[in-house]
């Protein structure tokens, strides 16, 4: 990435800005439910994204120890806790309620809030030198339609789904599962769950990309400016195009449910595959919705603690770009084994084997970044180098899933449910935390504690590569995703798997702790306390930063 | 205050209208689900939707006050007007490609069509059994098609007459005649109140019923929504004549107006990929409904 260089006047005035904090800054409901402020909403963000990943986390909990042996233990207990009833379809239906809710709930309550409404709205603006995003008001009716449609979906636990309360139909929604085979209105509830966030996303996408063209500081051109901020300017065209198609495709489930239509319902002429389509043509771009923003924290924290600029700079900013681009038309390989043509099969496949290449360009230049560098392992950094090899081994059996033919042998099988946490749970959830971690001094102007992180992160690694590797090895000898209970040849590697999770868990303990710790007993941060790797303009400012930055827009060199 | 800010951008004031309007969508929403359910809630569902509803309205009508006091008093700058024009086209492509899903789901179902068979409001299905081949067509056996080129036609030109209307108001605004902008309006509002009827009275005289088979499925929903999308744009327009009446908009700056006349130039523009996929091509070889 190209040094950025900002000239005095904005620290002098953030200074300023920083002594009269007092008189700028609204009162507690004011500035908490009713702000406009981009930091405060991205720390709202951040909060409500940690919130949802312990509900979604503990949902995993729960399944692994069920996992944890053959046989259905907990599932019936639990169920009726619920308000089911007392026998093996209540208990199964419940499962299946978990995987639907431990699935969106990560997707969309978790890793997006956090990466795009935290993040983004926390760093987009510092790092372009813009006093706020572009429509300050409409940033808050995203963040508070994310949360009504949390709670619109934790609602749908609650009324009957299909043979027991809550949505049943796996995170995809399949039709017809999701349309004569679950009545109640769970499903109906869970539906506008996802009619909200995703108005709260296109909202969000039109705000970043308006802030990004037009409110780039005097001099900053967009081969200027960094890579996160590259990263959210693509995934803010994902989430635009993406997400209507998937709008389209629920409201077609919601009246195939309710008025009758019969989109998805073979008996009126309709097809279920379309539904899959639909569903893919906008699922395929939000996994790259997911992990791109993840590209752009991890340029970031490589490039600041190797003191270089990023190898490459516009290679892996248009890696990204092509990505995007090539991330819309390789949807159906999702759909490998619903008997589409051989001929088409091959396109998918060729089509998908080619997002390896701008995904392979930027992993050789972020190591191509380190070498030579000035390295210092600070937990940003090890967070950041255990997304590139984690995100690589998930890319690598991504490539593997790539190919029609040998998919139809892994379609729906733990191998698949491995990969996507290779790249979800150890490759986006590995940046969010090196973004947090890196970017925690600013937000709070605390520093965290070195001693925690690192064992924060090793215990993790460990944890979570214990879960889910195994996972490839129960893939290939047939284990089925979505089941509650297996065949005793897949007993030991379950086990072994449930026993990362345990790891994983402590791990998030140093995690918890690290975080009340340094918020309350935190070292007061530096403006800048990574040195002169970190280039970008957040670290020119106050930490943290004051209610309102760059009175005076900074000029870049 | 730390100090007047140097710059052109518009730091916008705390508000509640998001949070109250977000809240109000839930309501509307889950209002909508108990309306559906009405056998597991004991129908109240549609008195809490419509309250639901009414905060939704409320929400719209507070928070575009908002908007259009402050740009009466000077927070439009230049810049902010261009984050606006860049905000509503990013939104109408958004539109776009939610009507991209609806015309998928016709071309899934008229490019691939299945051995269904429609009389007199139900829908048989041979799909693998003897005779299935016979039957297999676009649209599907026994559909009667509206004649496109009787009033979807006569739409097609109404739709395309209020353009013109409405770029008629636009250069009367950019010229300072107030009494053309007026005009132009009021026609612009008129033909689109008359499509809107018109699209009404086909719906109640169509040969199927809303639901049951592929093909009205797709037919309602797709057109349909931009029957919703029609009245939009035509509140819009009102909305857009109301503030013509209380002197609003000047030569150089009326940028509400000029999203209304997007929005209305994009549905013109979705009805006529309507009118040619839907009505002309994709009732191509049918028998046509007597009216």
């Amino acid at each position: 990435m190209t040094d950025i260089a900002a000239t005095a006047p904005a620290h002098g005035h953030a200074d300023h800005a920083h002594d009269d904090h007092d008189h700028d800054t609204p009162g507690f409901f004011v500035r908490w439910f009713m702000s406009t402020n981009h930091k405060d909403i991205g720390t709202l963000y951040l909060i409500f994204a940690i919130i949802a990943g312990i509900v979604g986390g503990g949902l995993s909990g729960l399944m692994r120890l069920e996992l944890a042996q053959p046989g259905i233990q907990y599932l019936g207990t639990w169920a009726q806790a619920l308000g089911g009833a007392q026998d093996l379809t209540a208990a199964k239906h419940f499962w299946n309620v978990m995987i639907t809710a431990h699935g969106l709930i990560m997707v969309f309550f978790m890793v997006m809030p956090a990466m795009i409404g935290g993040f983004g709205n926390w760093f987009v603006p510092l790092m372009i030198g813009a006093p706020d995003m572009a429509f300050p008001r409409m940033n808050n009716v995203s963040f508070w339609l994310t949360a009504v449609a949390f709670v619109m979906l934790m609602g749908s636990l609650f009324v009957p789904g299909g043979s027991g309360n809550g949505a049943g139909t796996g995170w995809t929604v399949y039709a017809p599962l999701s349309t004569s085979g679950s009545v109640g209105p769970a499903v109906d509830m869970a539906i506008f769950s996802l009619h909200l966030a995703g108005a709260a996303s296109i909202l969000g996408a039109i705000n970043f990309i308006t802030t990004i063209f037009n409110m780039r500081a005097p001099g900053m051109t967009l081969h200027k400016m960094p890579l996160f901020v590259w990263s959210v300017l693509v995934t803010a065209f994902l989430l635009l195009l993406a997400l209507p198609v998937l709008a389209a495709a629920i409201t077609m489930l919601l009246t195939d449910r309710n008025f009758g239509t019969a989109f998805y319902d073979a008996a009126g002429g309709g097809d279920p595959v379309l539904y899959q389509h639909l569903f893919w043509f906008f699922g395929h771009p939000e996994v790259y919705i997911m992990i791109l923003p993840g590209f752009g924290i991890v340029s970031q924290i490589i490039s600041t603690f190797s003191r270089k600029p990023v190898f490459g700079y516009l290679g892996m900013a248009y890696a990204m770009v092509a990505i995007g681009v090539v991330g819309f038309i390789v949807w159906a390989h999702h759909m490998f084994t619903v008997g589409m043509s051989v001929n088409l099969k091959m396109y998918f496949t060729a089509a998908t084997m080619v997002i390896a290449v701008p995904t392979g360009i930027k992993i050789f230049s972020w190591i191509a970044t380190m070498w030579g560098g000035s390295l210092s392992f600070k937990t940003p950094m090890v967070w950041s180098l255990g997304f590139i090899f984690m995100f690589t081994v998930g890319g690598v059996t991504g490539v593997v899933l790539a190919n029609g033919g040998v998919d139809t042998n892994l379609h729906d099988t733990y191998y698949v449910v491995a990969h996507f946490h290779y790249v979800l749970s150890l490759g986006a959830v590995f940046s969010l935390f090196a973004g947090f971690y890196y970017w925690f001094p600013k937000m709070s102007g605390r520093m965290y504690s070195e001693v925690l992180g690192q064992l924060h992160f090793w215990v993790f690694f460990i944890g979570v590569n214990i879960m889910f590797f195994p996972q490839h090895f129960l893939g290939q000898q047939g284990m089925p995703r979505r089941y509650p209970d297996y065949a005793e040849a897949y007993a030991y590697w379950h086990y072994v798997s449930s026993l990362g999770y345990v790891v994983m868990g402590v791990g998030m303990l140093f995690f918890f702790v690290n975080i009340i710790y340094s918020l309350f007993a935190g070292k007061k941060a530096a403006d800048n306390p990574w040195g002169e790797g970190a280039t970008t303009l957040e670290w020119t400012l106050s930490s943290p930063p004051p209610f309102h930055q760059f009175n005076e827009l900074p000029r870049i060199a | 205050m730390s100090g007047a800010k140097h710059h052109d951008y518009h730091l916008v004031n705390p508000s509640v209208w998001p949070l109250f309007g977000s809240v109000a969508a839930l309501v509307m929403f889950f209002g909508v689900v108990m309306a559906m359910h009405d056998d597991y809630f004991g129908g109240v569902g549609k008195w809490v939707l419509g309250l639901g509803f009414m905060g939704v309205i409320a929400t719209f009508f507070s928070w575009w006050s908002d908007v259009i006091n402050e740009a009466h008093a000077g927070d439009h700058t230049p810049v902010v007007q261009l984050h606006l024009r860049y905000g509503m086209i990013l939104f109408i492509a958004s539109e776009v490609m939610f009507f991209v899903g609806w015309f998928w789901a016709w071309f899934d179902f008229s490019l691939f069509p299945v051995p269904i068979e429609y009389a007199e409001g139900a829908v048989t299905s041979l799909f693998g059994q003897a005779g299935a081949d016979a039957i297999t067509m676009w649209p599907p056996k026994g559909i009667e098609v509206i004649d496109p080129f009787s009033l979807p036609l006569l739409n097609t030109l109404i739709l395309l007459c209020s353009g013109t209307t409405v770029t008629w108001a636009h250069h009367s605004l950019i010229h300072g005649d107030r009494e053309g902008l007026k005009k132009g309006l009021w026609l612009t509002i008129i033909l689109g109140v008359v499509f809107s009827t018109i699209q009404a009275y086909e719906y109640m005289n169509a040969p199927w019923p809303f639901g049951q088979s592929n093909y009205s499925s797709a037919f309602y929903m797709a057109t349909g929504f931009h029957g919703f999308h029609v009245l939009v744009g035509t509140i819009f327009l009102i909305v857009c004549l109301a503030r013509t009446y209380k002197g609003h908009f000047t030569p150089t700056q009326h940028f509400g107006f000029e999203a209304a006349a997007w929005y209305w130039h994009f549905v013109d523009v979705v009805w006529l990929f309507l009118f040619v996929i839907i009505y002309v091509w994709g009732g191509w070889g049918a028998p046509i409904a007597a009216h």
